[in-house]
């Protein structure tokens, strides 16, 4: 039986039909979760699509992670279900504390659209197996907040347990203040919880899904996430 | 004191024929009313006689001119709904929100027909980044556009951004949104069935934009024009995404009979226009409209121009249905009254009648003027010009440097970067390219997208100039491998009650209708901004051009970078001694003056047909319009898009009495740049040989520098560089 996606509809999502197309084509059946759902048992996997949820107009995430299909989300969460929050999605999941940090606007100031470069550091994650070690990937980003940050402590924490995923780099694979778009913290991208469990990316793997758009890369955290659930 | 019909921009013959309509004198709130729909924004009094001469059918053609958006039929029983609109005033007095609710209000002129917004294209026009207040208008419309468009959800795929003089006080801003549908779902704005429902969903309704139609886009602009900012609007990008959500179940679930979104002249519009389309009345109690602020009075409310609101009409037995659809989005909605026979659109405030009048007589009975045209005096010094007697700087190289950082033809990723052009999975060539190009999912097809027009050619001459926008425009969507299907037109003038602007229109006019039966491209509708003036005068002539192209495979879409070293580049059409208008008389020369390149329709046509063969039969691998920088450009461009260099020589033959600097920066029409491997050199030949067109080898790609024989060297990392650094450093 093919793995079950859930992908969470919010007031002002603007990927959920990206999302919900992208993991069909990797193999996947997809559904929309509206965002007043109170049950999302029945699914293997989780993806909160990017957007502006409720315009986004107190902060980014921050009125989002008070819907009702928030409390399910956690309950799935400690259940030990799979989360992929992508772009705006990433967001709700620092607002909703599943993720450690917090996103600052863009060091220019506005938004950016384009592809990236990014390096996956670790490949040994549930959304990550498919990927090589170090792998190179490109895929677009598209956000006015995706300057991560977090406290040392927290970035100490994240290094030790291998949570950063993907960091943006140049073509060559090399992390620098040049191939950085948006000032984030150590050229962070995708960062994991502890558990291994939910995924924030600013990227949207959902973008870079066939040749035709520019690259097929993001067809890995997908398939990935697929192996990881059929196990 | 003025009389108030004359504060309302009303004439004194216009006002006698309301009586004559009404047979008494009208309300105050029929006032504001007949103020608003016989503006010129609304009625075309001024263009209406001219617009009838452009060609509007065609087998493809589902819907032209007169609604809400013109429907295209691409095969497959879908079809592509289109229209452009300009929002010019309203960003000159408040950049952002101005530019914001010129795309709020263009989309909602799509999803209202019942298509999927699926693109949105801006061609924006400023003066010269040379002081702060250019450049506040300037970061301003960019950050709106992408407010608005990003939040949405429907990527911004192409555009252009022009600088001239001539825009310093009054800039352009055009938007141009393109929907995706199923040809059975095409919905209508119109109120028929005696009985039915009027709903009034989204947004509240606020004192907001009173008057914008009237008082900001049909009058000239002056230094007190600040003071009008109460009468631009105020966007809100989330609502209009619910808004887009909701209109699309209601369509889906074949829920109404009519939907129309609340644009210019906000309800008296809405209400009077389905009305009259569908030859019913309509009668509605304001009070039950919902309110942002108490105590608004019936006039404000039945013409503020508050955003995100739509007017949807269905039968007694769905209304339940519609407000639970609505309200399942978060947005208000209500019933407002209901559709009569009667023909009369009947105002109540609170159960009293504060209006009545006859629908069609709002919507489609404005007087209508013929305005006096006047060949203006200034051409025939402008075009006495010779463009050949101007001395050329030795250094070359420079020369093409300065083009290259000019800021008209360096790169725009500065702006389209700040655009989701991404978002619905669907964009196949990214913003850079001659056209932006969309895959259409579950289909081989894709679709090809552009606008264009250039203000400094209609100046020198509107009737070719306007040709010239047709035809660069299709030159663009062939460059992309597609066939053109159709185009909306925006077309931005000046004060037409001056005979000058009035004849620069006409011509204006005349010239696109000719090209569009020329190319078989209808026009589907469209927009008139006229009074655009500033205390310098009015403005370029600039008509602008959105134009739609179907590519049968996507995979047989093309790019303008070169692909690979060794391909051979080759120039397809002829190239004359044509600097008059050109972007190089006016960065090297400082001039804007001589005669604008000629145009001949059927060499363009040629053309365009040897170019999609050879990309149907593979033979060619990179295409590049010829326009603004001429071959000196579009080969620089080739090169900064693909990396890769090339080594050019000046085909002697060709070239025959042109002067080395005529060959390189002339912008004679009807040209493409392209380039093919060798061995589909022959087979390329015979398509030439068996048409009228003529062709040049000039070169091959390689190297890392663009090398013209002794002429001139430049890397191409460096030049690049440079290219892509000249707007932000202009700016900051």
């Amino acid at each position: 039986m093919p793995a079950r996606f859930g992908v969470v509809v919010f007031p002002g999502s603007n990927c959920e039909q990206d999302c919900h197309y992208a993991a069909r084509l990797v193999g996947a059946q997809a559904a929309y979760i509206w965002h007043q759902d109170t049950d999302v048992s029945k699914y293997d996997a989780i993806i909160l699509p990017g957007g502006f949820s409720y315009g986004d107009y107190l902060r980014t995430g921050a009125v989002a992670k008070f819907s009702p299909v928030m409390d399910a989300i956690l309950d799935f969460v400690d259940k030990g279900g799979l989360v992929i929050g992508i772009c705006n999605g990433f967001q709700i999941l620092l607002e909703a504390g599943l993720l450690p940090g917090a996103m600052l606007r863009n060091r220019d100031l506005k938004f950016i659209c384009r592809y990236t470069d990014l390096v996956v550091e670790n490949n040994q994650t549930n959304f990550t197996n498919k990927a090589l070690s170090g792998e190179l990937i490109r895929l677009p980003i598209a956000h006015n907040e995706g300057n991560y940050y977090a406290d040392e402590e927290a970035l100490g924490e994240m290094a030790a347990n291998g949570q950063v995923v993907l960091r943006y780099c140049d073509a060559r694979g090399t992390v620098n203040d040049d191939a950085n778009p948006n000032g984030s913290l150590q050229n962070i991208a995708g960062i994991v919880n502890r558990q291994g469990n939910v995924f924030g990316l600013m990227p949207h793997p959902e973008r870079a899904i066939e040749d035709v758009l520019g690259s097929s890369d993001g067809q890995m955290i997908f398939k990935s996430m697929i192996s990881a659930v059929s196990k | 004191m003025a009389a108030l019909y004359e504060e309302l921009g009303l004439t004194t013959e216009e006002y006698k024929k309301i009586k004559s309509i009404l047979k008494r004198e009208p309300t105050d709130v029929e006032l504001s009313m007949y103020s608003v729909m016989w503006s010129e924004h609304c009625s075309y009094k001024s263009s209406r006689p001219v617009l009838k001469g452009f060609p509007t059918k065609g087998p493809r053609i589902l819907q032209g001119p007169g609604e809400n958006a013109g429907i295209i039929d691409i095969g497959d029983g879908m079809a592509i709904a289109m229209k452009i609109e300009s929002h010019n005033h309203p960003s000159a007095i408040e950049p952002y929100q101005g530019a914001a609710t010129g795309v709020g209000g263009i989309l909602r002129d799509i999803f209202t027909m019942g298509a999927r917004p699926i693109a949105l294209l801006d061609p924006l026009y400023f003066g010269e980044l040379k002081n702060d207040r250019v450049k506040h208008i300037f970061e301003g419309v960019v950050e709106g556009i992408a407010g608005y468009g990003n939040c949405t959800g429907v990527p911004t795929i192409a555009g252009s951004v022009n600088f001239e003089e001539c825009y310093e006080g009054n800039p352009l801003v055009n938007v141009m949104a393109v929907g995706l549908m199923r040809q059975d779902k095409i919905t209508k704005g119109i109120a028929s069935g005696e009985g039915n429902v009027v709903i009034v969903f989204g947004n509240k309704t606020g004192r907001d934009g009173i008057g914008g139609v009237s008082v900001l886009a049909s009058q000239e602009f002056t230094a007190k024009s600040a003071a009008k900012r109460p009468s631009v609007q105020v966007g809100d990008p989330f609502t209009e995404k619910l808004c887009i959500e909701a209109s699309l179940e209601l369509i889906d679930n074949d829920l109404v009979v009519g939907l129309q979104d609340f644009g210019g002249a906000g309800l008296t519009c809405a209400t009077c226009e389905t009305a009259s389309r569908a030859d019913m009345g309509m009668e509605i109690d304001v009070r039950l409209v919902e309110q942002r602020e108490p105590n608004m009075e019936a006039f404000e409310i039945m013409v503020s121009e508050s955003q995100e609101r739509m007017l949807a009409i269905c039968t007694p037995e769905n209304r339940e249905r519609v407000l639970a659809v609505c309200r399942r989005w978060g947005l208000d909605a209500g019933v407002i009254g209901h559709v009569t026979g009667d023909g009369l659109l009947r105002v109540k405030d609170n159960g009293v009648v504060v209006g009545e009048m006859p629908a069609h007589s709002l919507a489609d009975e404005a007087i209508l003027y013929n305005r006096p045209a006047k060949k203006p005096a200034y051409l025939a010094e402008v075009q006495g010009f010779d463009a050949r007697a101007v001395k050329h700087p030795k250094d070359i190289g420079k020369s093409l440097m300065r083009l290259v950082t000019s800021p008209n033809l360096c790169s725009r990723h500065w702006v389209y970067e700040q655009y989701d052009h991404m978002v619905q999975t669907n964009t196949a060539v990214l913003p850079g390219s001659d056209a932006g190009v969309l895959r259409l999912k579950d289909s081989k097809k894709a679709i090809a997208l552009t606008v264009d027009g250039n203000g400094r050619y209609c100046y020198l001459d509107p009737f070719v100039g306007a040709q010239i926008a047709v035809a660069e425009a299709a030159r663009n969507v062939v460059a992309s491998g597609a066939v053109p299907l159709a185009i909306t037109d925006c077309l931005n003038f000046g004060n037409p009650e001056k005979p000058e602007n009035f004849w620069q229109f006409k011509e204006a006019v005349r010239g696109m209708g000719a090209a569009c039966t020329a190319f078989g491209t209808p026009v589907t509708g469209g927009n008139v901004s006229f009074y655009n003036e500033w205390q310098k005068g009015a403005i370029y002539p600039t008509p602008v051009v959105g134009m739609l192209g179907l590519i049968d495979d996507v995979n047989k879409r093309m790019t303008a970078g070169f692909k690979k070293e060794g391909h051979v580049i080759a120039v397809i059409g002829e190239t004359l001694p044509e600097l008059g208008g050109s972007e190089y008389l006016k960065v090297i020369h400082k001039k804007v003056a001589g005669r604008c390149p000629a145009l001949d329709l059927n060499k363009e046509r040629h053309m365009h047909a040897v170019v999609l063969e050879a990309i149907k039969l593979g033979l060619i691998v990179s295409a590049h319009d010829l326009s603004e920088g001429g071959l000196a450009m579009a080969l620089a461009e080739s090169c900064m898009l693909s990396g890769l260099g090339a080594r050019v020589s000046p085909d002697s033959a060709e070239r025959s009495d042109l002067e080395v600097n005529e060959w390189l920066f002339s912008e004679s029409q009807s040209r493409m740049l392209v380039s093919l491997p060798e061995k589909s050199m022959f087979l390329f030949d015979r398509i030439i040989h068996n048409s009228r067109v003529k062709h040049a080898y000039i070169g091959r790609v390689g190297g890392d520098d663009l090398v013209i024989d002794d002429i001139l060297n430049i890397s191409i990392l460096e030049m690049t560089k440079a290219w892509r650094g000249t707007l932000e450093c202009l700016i900051s």
